[in-house]
């Protein structure tokens, strides 16, 4: 599936929802089932900036696409990380870096966008975008 | 005066607003207060009616200027109860207090001196002093905690000798609300000949500190903490020591005779306030002081006591709720986490309920090391919010908790 399917998915699911304490649930419930970041890998070099809870992101690149895995001490900041994981996880660095995120504002999570918040969203993208960036240089 | 809730209430703007479809209420006092009308409307008043630059100026307004800020600088000595207005420095709040007292002592202190700072301390009090030792070689001792949150006074005479120069305490901590005791440590201190700098950030909104009777040597706090504006503060010094300090800032106000060979500095207290000065802030935080004095700080400190000891009942009810700092005298905060749950999640979640407080480390890394925790939830309360808040408070984080378990 495209990013753009993908994100159209999760507008579709996120939709449903009547009020933010619903959203809310479905992404504390997202970040329970995220597909954890190993051990090993949960190093300072990989936590993202901005952060009030740590926040690791690894990358690594299988065939021409690239996988990503995460983790967080707090489960809303996983659900966030899990929700960008579906649309950016397994797809290639190309398309990583085309992508547009008009997602995040149709499912009512653009309040964890502004750079003043300390859950490092913004800083999350960017770092996906960084990766993109560089494994599509080799 | 009686004291009423209700009545208080209504005279701070902010508390009728409505945050994410529910009333404010904001439980985040220890960061900042909010700001009563009458705080208010005297900046307004000033910028209308009589703004102008102070201190040099010779016509009608510049004098009604200055005489407000001086007045204001009487009021700060008078609620303190300092001997002279002139050992009364105004600052831009208790961060630039406590780097002037450190760059003051940077040529004061040499490589066989120690100061004592304890672990309860705000980054503030911690880095400026290692920026000084930095230079003058200086050491800095610990004086640890106890697992109530109080500071070990056993340790602190322990580590107190003939080489000890300085010794910094906060007196009410940010993190956990301890109160200190601010008096014997100062004697204590005194005995070996150490100076004692108190930061009364935390305090101020709650105690009122008689300075006289503590003999502290330096005092300070910010004026957002009590009901005043943002970006000012005072710094109390005993004048022997003002006087033997070097001026912080070279600029305006704080010169005597320019030369391009030699500037002789102006006497206190405008030695250290270089530039044009806060003037709509000192003013705003006079009035605060009147303000809260009005109310009365017996009957400030009374209520707040009942809000905690009902909300700490309250919210120990809950399951896996776990409060950090439990000494005996405190004031009304109360720093928490649930279970194993992050503080962050517990903010986000009680936010979209309208309910400020605060979350993480509280600037204060080296108690959250010593718990060995991340962070924690922490909760501070005012003589302006009400039990009725605490039980929505409460309520609602039961339903964070179950959210996020």
């Amino acid at each position: 599936m495209g990013i753009i399917e993908v994100q159209n998915e999760i507008v579709e699911e996120f939709s449903l929802f009547e009020d933010w304490m619903q959203r809310y649930e479905y992404m504390i419930e997202l970040g329970k089932s995220i597909e954890l970041i190993d051990p090993s890998n949960k190093i300072d070099s990989n936590l993202i900036k901005g952060c009030q809870s740590k926040l690791w992101l690894h990358a690594e690149l299988k065939k021409d696409k690239l996988i990503f895995k995460a983790d967080s001490e707090a489960i809303i900041t996983k659900g966030i990380a899990a929700v960008l994981l579906r649309v950016f996880s397994n797809q290639t660095p190309k398309n990583i870096i085309e992508a547009k995120l008009e997602f995040i504002d149709k499912i009512g999570l653009k309040e964890h966008l502004s750079p003043t918040r300390a859950n490092g969203l913004l800083s999350m993208i960017k770092q996906i975008k960084y990766y993109a960036l560089a494994f599509n240089k080799n | 005066m009686a004291f009423n809730v209700n009545k208080i209430r209504e005279d701070f703007p902010i508390l009728k607003r409505k945050v994410n479809g529910y009333p404010l209420v904001y439980f985040d006092n220890a960061a900042t207060s909010q700001k009563p009308t009458k705080v208010i409307d005297s900046i307004v008043d000033y910028y209308e009616n009589y703004n102008s630059n102070i201190h040099r100026g010779v016509h009608s307004i510049s004098q009604e200027a200055t005489d407000a800020y001086e007045d204001a600088r009487k009021k700060i000595q008078k609620h303190f109860n300092v001997k002279e207005s002139k050992e009364i420095i105004l600052t831009s709040g208790t961060t630039h207090s406590i780097n002037l007292v450190a760059n003051g002592f940077t040529k004061l202190l040499n490589k066989d001196d120690e100061i004592l700072i304890s672990e309860l301390e705000h980054h503030s009090n911690i880095v400026p002093w290692q920026m000084m030792c930095e230079k003058n070689g200086a050491k800095i001792k610990v004086i640890p905690l106890t697992n109530k949150g109080e500071l070990n006074y056993d340790s602190f005479l322990n580590l107190l000798s003939k080489k000890t120069k300085l010794v910094f305490v906060n007196h009410v901590s940010n993190a956990l609300g301890t109160i200190n005791p601010i008096k014997s440590i100062i004697s204590k201190a005194h005995e070996f000949g150490a100076a004692v700098l108190i930061d009364g950030a935390q305090a101020s909104s709650h105690i009122k500190a008689d300075l006289q009777e503590l003999n502290v040597d330096f005092y300070t706090t910010s004026a957002h903490k009590l009901c005043g504006p943002t970006g000012i503060g005072m710094l109390f010094g005993k004048k022997e020591w003002l006087n033997k300090m070097p001026p912080y800032q070279g600029g305006g106000e704080m010169i005597s005779e320019v030369t391009f060979e030699k500037t002789t500095y102006a006497d206190l207290p405008h030695k250290f306030e270089a530039g044009t000065p806060n003037i709509v802030g000192a003013i705003g935080f006079g009035m605060a002081l009147d303000y809260l004095n009005n109310i009365g700080f017996d009957n400030i400190e009374s209520y707040e006591l009942e809000l905690l000891n009902y909300a700490t009942n309250k919210l120990k009810e809950i399951t896996g709720f776990k409060i950090y700092g439990e000494a005996k005298n405190k004031t009304s905060v109360i720093s928490f986490n649930v279970g194993e749950l992050h503080s962050y999640d517990i903010g986000t979640i009680l936010d979209k309920f309208g309910i400020a407080v605060r979350t993480g480390q509280h600037c204060a890394q080296p108690v959250m090391d010593y718990f060995g925790i991340s962070g924690t939830v922490r909760a501070s309360f005012s003589f302006y919010n009400t039990k009725e808040e605490i039980d929505y408070f409460c309520k609602s984080l039961e339903r964070a908790v179950a959210m996020l378990s």
